[in-house]
């Protein structure tokens, strides 16, 4: 809408500017803690502009043994396994997901609703309520403290299976039939037309699950003993209660801002595909 | 080259057949149109020759091979579809060279084949485009330009101007004519454009409810149609039907006037005169009361319903015509251009 009206301008602009603050001061202070010595950050007033500890703190938390007295690992160890863990769900669910969408799209088989409705009905079991029995299952197939225990049983996801069929649905029969007629074998039919038609679906899903497998808390916190194992985002909780002594807000504001990079990069870097792929309806 | 034997063909969906013993020979290097209104079935006929649908009884033969239980891409066949069905992610160049890839063509070969057919078509310039950057028309010519790298033994068109707009049609419409005369490639093409299919085919099959009403040039089928089917879907604007009798004496129409015709034949009629073959004639005994009249330019054409009844008739009339609504205007026709039909079974009396 293209209007002239400037107190309404001012009004929209007072309300965007707030809600930005309200979003920002967190990881403003977040970052300012990040900057100061331990010493300044265990006096009130808790400090609003950054300090000069910087590089300091960033050295020592990444490289250091993290918190002194508690026994944790690394935190570029804590960032790689994070990594590890929420890429080997994000592409694991999507290369699973894709495949078992083709299967009830694209082929006749016996029950193939039936199927279908079993992978949608495991929509009401997320982790929490099978992880008792997930995690029985887990430890006897001796996958404890690996990254095959942290990202195999959170890697079947029957919303990517749903919405890699409604994807597929869109397009029309006439593709299928004319690359047929060419004569593409169904997974060259995959490969060559599918895969690159739901390209944008595929890259606003990464999004979405990269960031699930990212905060994945509990599982994690279940399966992992080993601290070579561990993943950021459960230690920074650790972090919090390890320490008989002061909290050392430093290091762990540090390793929270770290924590908060690789979703941005991210979103960041699939952006334009993201906001496609969740409103592209040409096919 | 091949031509395409169609035996006993027959479709069923379930409990519902909605194609009925269907036969039919389609000659080397001819086009047949195969035509008919919507839900005939001649759209499943064209996806059954292409491999697309599967046969539940009878054989078809492309050259001398039954390609009944072959894949599509092993009937050495092309489709053109109605959406043009062009992957939307490649660029034409890539469209038009799938097939020739997967079949593990070289590359030269494949390059050197698009360039051609590019040629021919007259997109050349728009090889390293996406379809989606291409008018419809365009598009429609990427579409058949796919259909020709490949060479095949046999084109299919399924309705494949039906997304363009009139005049494009047109054009479009006589480019195919003349592709396929030049590449002399055994072609089937549906529509249920009647226009259409009497510019295009060599042949044409008119399809109703599954069952083939007439096979025969568009001359034929427009001067002896077999069926009043036939007899009222080719023809723009379609063929008057009348209920008539046929005594010793010569047609009698409904409304008690005489026409003369030689015919074997006693009982109940029903004759066909088309609204062109009606010429105004002050002592005719086809008398029409005029309701309106449509000028065309070229030609007029005249509605009104025949006197004493409400049968509705349309005359076309050579330049432009004025009468009144509710004037009477009257008609004769030559003894050859009335078709006279057996009322009950649709057959062609004479």
């Amino acid at each position: 809408m293209v209007q002239n009206r400037p107190i309404l301008d001012l009004v929209s602009h007072l309300v965007l500017i707030i809600g930005i603050l309200i979003v920002a001061l967190p990881i403003w202070i977040t970052f300012v803690a990040a900057t100061h010595d331990p010493l300044r950050m265990t006096q009130a007033p808790i400090p609003l502009l950054p300090g000069s500890y910087f590089w300091e703190n960033f050295v020592t938390t990444l490289f250091g043994k993290g918190l002194s007295g508690a026994e944790t690992a690394p935190v570029w160890r804590m960032l790689f396994n994070s990594l590890s863990m929420a890429m080997m769900i994000a592409i694991g669910k999507i290369a699973i997901s894709l495949l078992s969408a083709f299967a009830i799209v694209y082929f006749k088989f016996p029950f193939r609703m039936g199927f279908f409705w079993l992978i949608f009905i495991t929509l009401m079991l997320p982790v929490e309520v099978r992880i008792l029995p997930t995690f029985e299952v887990v430890a006897n197939l001796g996958m404890l403290n690996s990254y095959w225990g942290l990202s195999v049983p959170l890697i079947a996801s029957a919303t990517a299976t749903f919405m890699f069929r409604q994807v597929f649905l869109t397009i029309p029969d006439e593709m299928l039939e004319s690359s047929r007629i060419d004569g593409a074998k169904p997974l060259r039919f995959f490969w060559d037309i599918l895969i690159p038609l739901s390209r944008t679906n595929i890259a606003a899903l990464f999004v979405i699950l990269f960031i699930y497998g990212w905060n994945q808390y509990l599982w994690p916190l279940l399966i992992t003993t080993n601290s070579d194992m561990t993943t950021i985002v459960m230690s920074i909780k650790q972090m919090l209660e390890s320490a008989e002594q002061q909290p050392e807000w430093n290091i762990i504001m540090m390793t929270a801002l770290l924590a908060m990079i690789p979703p941005v990069f991210v979103v960041i870097a699939m952006q334009k595909l993201f906001v496609q792929g969740l409103t592209e309806t040409d096919k | 080259m091949a031509t395409i034997k169609l035996e006993n063909l027959i479709k069923t969906y379930g409990d519902v057949e909605v194609l009925h013993n269907l036969n039919g020979n389609i000659e080397d290097g001819e086009i047949v149109v195969v035509v008919g209104p919507s839900g005939c079935g001649k759209s499943t006929l064209l996806r059954m020759i292409a491999g697309l649908e599967k046969i539940t009884s009878g054989e078809i033969s492309i050259g001398a091979k039954i390609v009944n239980d072959l894949e599509p891409a092993d009937r050495d066949i092309a489709m053109v579809f109605q959406n043009y069905a062009l992957y939307p992610h490649m660029s034409v160049r890539q469209n038009m060279g799938y097939g020739l890839k997967i079949r593990k063509i070289r590359k030269q070969e494949i390059e050197r084949r698009v360039q051609e057919a590019a040629e021919i078509l007259g997109i050349s310039e728009y090889l390293d485009r996406k379809p989606r950057q291409l008018s419809g028309g365009q598009r429609q010519r990427v579409a058949m330009g796919r259909a020709i790298v490949r060479d095949p033994q046999v084109f299919l068109f399924d309705e494949p101007l039906s997304n363009l707009d009139a005049k494009l049609r047109v054009q479009m419409r006589l480019e195919i004519r003349k592709l396929q005369k030049r590449l002399n490639v055994t072609s089937i093409y549906v529509t249920h454009d009647q226009v259409e299919a009497m510019t295009l085919g060599d042949r044409l099959m008119v399809l109703n409810d599954g069952v083939v009403e007439q096979f025969g040039t568009p001359i034929e089928l427009y001067d002896n149609p077999e069926t009043i089917f036939v007899a009222g879907f080719i023809g723009s604007p379609s063929m008057n039907f009348i209920p008539a009798e046929y005594t010793t004496k010569g047609i009698s129409l409904c409304n008690g006037k005489k026409l003369k015709k030689n015919l074997k034949y006693k009982g109940k009629i029903s004759i066909g005169i088309r609204p062109e073959h009606l010429e105004e004639d002050k002592k005719g005994n086809i008398n029409i009361v005029t309701q309106m009249v449509e000028q065309l330019g070229s030609n007029s054409l005249l509605h009104g319903t025949l006197q004493d009844t409400d049968i509705e008739i349309v005359a076309s009339m050579p330049g432009h015509i004025t009468a009144e609504a509710g004037s009477m205007v009257s008609f004769s026709a030559k003894e050859t251009n009335i078709h006279v039909f057996n009322p009950k079974t649709g057959k062609r009396l004479g």
